[in-house]
C-alpha cells in the first residue's frame, strides 16, 4: 500500500513539475506568434449590420517598430497603404493623392470599418514586453485543453489594461482572447481557429474579432500566406514608399 | 341702465381714467410680451428644425435608435424614389435629404502631408440645386465670416473658429477622413469656399458644410441620406398638423419588422424638444396669469380709492334707499365696462407693438456673436402674433377689473343704515 502512496505521490509531483508557469507559456506563446519579420497576405472580411465586405492586403513587417501595408482590394480601396514607423502612422490614399498621418483619438478608430482599430493594428510588442501573467486556471475549448491566463499590464502606453487568453497547452498558441479596459470592461473578444504550422511554428490562420461597443458579427482576419524571416527592402518603410 | 352707467363714466372721468389707464397699460404689455415670448420660443424651436429634426424627420427605423450617432451604414437607401412618395403624399411639405457625418479634418502642409487636423461633425445638404432652400433655411450666406458660398462641386464651408484653429481658409484645400456607408475609409478632399459662424458653440468648434451629392460620393452613398426632413408650408411646427402626418406615414411605410424600414419622428419626440414646445403652448396662459394676479392687485387699489372718493356718494344713495346689492352690482357693471374699454385700447397697442417686433424684429446679433449657448438662437428675435394674441388681453383686462372692484366693494355692505346720516351731517 505504501508503494502505491509512494509512486501515486511521485507521478503527481511530476506532473506538477511539469506544468509550466505563466512566464514560461507567455514565452512560448510570443515565439509562436512574434518573428523577426513576416510577411503576410490576408483577406479581412467585415461582418455588418447590413452587409459583409472584403478587403484584402498585403503587410510587411519588421519587428515591433516598422510595418507597411498596401490594401489590394476592392476597388475603392486599392492601393491606400499604411506605414508604421515606431509610434507614428500614416495613411496614404490614392484618390486624393495624400500622405495623412494617424494620431491621437482617431487611433483608437475602427480600420477600413472592421473592429480592429489602427491602434491594434500598430501595436506588435511582445506579450512578455508589456503585460505580467498569472495562471488562473484550465479549460476546453473546441477539444482543446488551454491555460487560462490572466494579463496585467505592466507598461501604461497600451490600450487593453488587461486581457484573459486561452493558450493551446500543447501547442502554445491563443485559442481565444479577451481584452478589457481600466474598469474592467470587456471592450474586445478574438476567437482563433485553423492553426497551422508555418516554418516549425503554430499560427492561427483565422482570427475572428469582435468590438463588443460594436453592432455586428464581427471581423473575420483570414491569413491567405505568411512567411517569416524574409528579405524585406528597407526602402518600402518610408514615406516615399506610399506614394509608389 | 348701462346707457345711465355709460353716462356717470363718461361725465366723472375721476371715476373711469385711472382704472382705464391701469387696464390698458396693463393688456397691452400681456399681449405684447406674449407675442415676444411666443416668438422667442417658436425662433428656438423652429431654428433647430431647420438645422436638425425639421417639423417631422424621416429615417430608417436602426438609425432612429441610434440618431445622436449619426449612424450612416443604417441611412435610407432609394432616396429619390422615397422623397417622391412623400412629396405625393404630403403635398404641404417641403422634404429635404440630409446627410450628418462625422471624421476628421486634415489640412496639408505644401508637401501634402499633414499639418494640422482636428474632428469634425458635417452637415450634407442641398446647395446647388436650383430652387434648393436650403442656404437659406440655415442662414449660411448671413453666417459667412471669411470668403463665399460654395458654388461648384468639392467646395465647403468650415465653421470660423475650427478654420482658424486648424490655420486654414478660403481657397485652401483640406482632406475629410470619415466611414463610408458600408464601413469603409473614406478620404476625400475638398476646397474651403468659406467660413461661418453659427452663434452656437458645438457648431462653431468643428463644424462642415458640404453639398448633399460630395458628402453622398464621399461617404459612398449613392441615392442614400441619413435623414429626410419634413418642413410644414406654413414654417411653423403645430403637434395638431405633425400627428396626423405621422399617422398617415405609419399606415403606408412603418414596418415593425424590417429595422431598415422609414419611419417618422415628429419635432416634439426628438433632442428633447417636448419641453419647449410645451412651454411655448404653455407659456400664453403663465403670462395671462401673472397679469391678471399683479392688475387685479392694482385695481382692487384703485377701486378702494376710488371707494373712498366716492364714500359720500354712496352714503346718499344708500340713504336715499337704493339697495347695498344694486349698488354693488353697478360697480361692476361699471367695472366690466372699463374693462371691455381698456381690454380693447391695450390690446390694439399691444399687438401694433407685436407687429413691429414681428415684422423688423431684434437684431440680437451683437449679443450672440460670442453666446456659449447651447440651443440654437437665431440672429433677430421676432414677435409671433397668433389668434389668441386677439383675445387673450380680455381675460386679465375684465377679470382684474371686476376682481379689483369686487374686493374694494365688499365695503358698501359694511356701511350701517343708521349711521349714514351721522357721517352725511359732518
Amino acid at each position: 500500500m505504501k508503494k502505491v502512496i509512494v509512486i501515486l505521490l511521485s507521478v503527481f509531483s511530476v506532473a506538477a513539475y511539469a506544468q509550466p508557469t505563466a512566464d514560461e507559456i507567455i514565452n512560448r506563446v510570443d515565439k509562436n506568434m512574434s518573428a523577426e519579420n513576416q510577411v503576410v497576405e490576408s483577406q479581412m472580411t467585415i461582418h455588418g449590420r447590413r452587409a459583409s465586405r472584403t478587403i484584402t492586403s498585403v503587410s510587411y513587417t519588421v519587428g515591433d517598430k516598422k510595418s507597411f501595408t498596401e490594401y489590394l482590394s476592392p476597388p475603392r480601396e486599392e492601393g491606400t497603404k499604411m506605414l508604421k514607423l515606431e509610434d507614428q502612422l500614416w495613411i496614404y490614399s490614392p484618390t486624393t493623392d495624400r500622405i495623412i498621418q494617424i494620431s491621437g483619438h482617431m487611433l483608437r478608430q475602427s480600420v477600413m470599418g472592421s473592429d480592429l482599430s489602427y491602434e491594434d493594428m500598430m501595436d506588435d510588442r511582445k506579450l512578455t514586453d508589456v503585460y505580467s501573467a498569472e495562471l488562473t486556471g484550465n479549460e476546453e475549448i473546441d477539444g482543446r485543453q488551454t491555460w487560462v491566463l490572466e494579463l496585467e499590464a505592466t507598461v501604461p502606453d497600451i490600450a487593453y489594461a488587461s486581457r484573459k487568453i486561452w493558450i493551446d497547452r500543447e501547442r502554445y498558441v491563443p485559442l481565444k482572447e479577451e481584452l478589457f479596459a481600466k474598469s474592467g470592461q470587456l471592450l474586445k473578444r478574438s476567437i482563433m481557429s485553423d492553426i497551422t504550422r508555418v516554418d516549425g511554428r503554430w499560427y492561427p490562420m483565422v482570427i475572428v474579432y469582435k468590438d463588443m461597443m460594436k453592432q455586428g458579427e464581427g471581423t473575420e482576419f483570414k491569413i491567405t500566406d505568411i512567411k517569416f524571416n524574409q528579405d524585406i527592402p528597407e526602402y518600402i518603410f518610408s514615406k516615399a514608399a506610399l506614394k509608389q | 341702465m348701462i346707457k345711465f352707467l355709460l353716462k356717470g363714466l363718461f361725465r366723472d372721468k375721476s371715476r373711469s381714467l385711472l382704472p382705464l389707464i391701469v387696464v390698458a397699460i396693463g393688456v397691452m404689455l400681456a399681449v405684447f410680451m406674449r407675442g415676444y415670448i411666443n416668438g422667442i420660443m417658436v425662433d428656438m424651436i423652429e431654428q433647430t428644425a431647420r438645422f436638425n429634426t425639421g417639423h417631422v424627420k424621416v429615417m430608417t427605423k436602426a438609425y432612429s435608435d441610434n440618431m445622436s450617432q449619426a449612424p450612416n451604414d443604417l441611412a435610407l437607401t432609394n432616396v429619390s424614389e422615397l422623397k417622391k412618395n412623400l412629396r405625393n403624399d404630403f403635398p404641404d411639405i417641403e422634404w429635404v435629404s440630409r446627410i450628418k457625418f462625422g471624421g476628421l479634418i486634415d489640412v496639408p502642409d505644401e508637401n501634402g502631408e499633414t499639418k494640422s487636423q482636428g474632428p469634425a461633425m458635417g452637415i450634407g445638404l442641398d446647395l446647388f440645386s436650383p430652387g434648393s432652400d436650403e442656404a437659406r433655411r440655415l442662414n449660411l450666406e448671413r453666417s459667412l465670416v471669411r470668403g463665399s458660398m460654395p458654388d461648384s462641386e468639392g467646395e465647403v464651408l468650415l465653421s470660423e473658429d475650427f478654420s482658424r484653429k486648424l490655420d486654414t481658409g478660403p481657397a485652401k484645400d483640406v482632406t475629410l477622413i470619415g466611414s463610408t456607408m458600408n464601413g469603409g475609409m473614406a478620404i476625400f478632399n475638398f476646397r474651403v469656399a468659406g467660413t461661418v459662424r453659427f452663434g452656437n458653440t458645438g457648431m462653431d468648434r468643428g463644424t462642415v458644410i458640404a453639398d448633399l451629392q460630395d458628402v453622398q460620393h464621399a461617404l459612398n452613398m449613392d441615392d442614400a441620406a441619413g435623414e429626410i426632413l419634413g418642413l410644414f408650408d406654413s414654417g411653423y411646427y403645430e403637434d395638431e398638423t405633425a400627428a396626423p402626418v405621422v399617422r398617415k406615414f405609419e399606415d403606408k411605410y412603418t414596418d415593425e419588422n424590417d429595422e431598415y424600414a422609414p419611419v417618422m419622428l415628429r419635432l416634439r419626440d426628438q433632442e428633447g424638444l417636448s419641453i419647449y414646445v410645451d412651454m411655448s403652448k404653455s407659456m400664453g396662459f403663465i403670462i395671462t396669469f401673472i397679469f391678471i394676479v399683479a392688475m387685479s392687485l392694482v385695481l382692487w387699489n384703485a377701486g378702494l380709492l376710488g371707494g373712498l372718493r366716492r364714500y359720500g356718494e354712496i352714503g346718499i344713495r344708500l340713504a336715499i334707499g337704493e339697495e347695498k346689492g344694486h349698488i354693488y352690482k353697478t360697480m361692476i357693471y361699471e367695472s366690466v365696462m372699463i374693462g371691455f374699454a381698456g381690454t380693447i385700447i391695450g390690446t390694439a397697442f399691444g399687438l401694433g407693438l407685436s407687429w413691429l417686433m414681428q415684422t423688423y424684429g431684434l437684431d440680437i446679433s451683437e449679443f450672440t456673436k460670442n453666446a456659449t449657448t447651447g440651443v440654437m438662437m437665431p440672429d433677430v428675435v421676432r414677435a409671433r402674433i397668433t389668434p389668441p394674441d386677439f383675445y387673450i388681453g380680455f381675460i386679465p383686462g375684465v377679470l382684474s377689473t371686476v376682481t379689483g372692484t369686487m374686493l374694494a366693494g365688499i365695503g358698501i355692505y359694511k356701511r350701517k343704515t343708521a349711521q349714514l346720516f351721522k357721517e352725511l351731517e359732518t
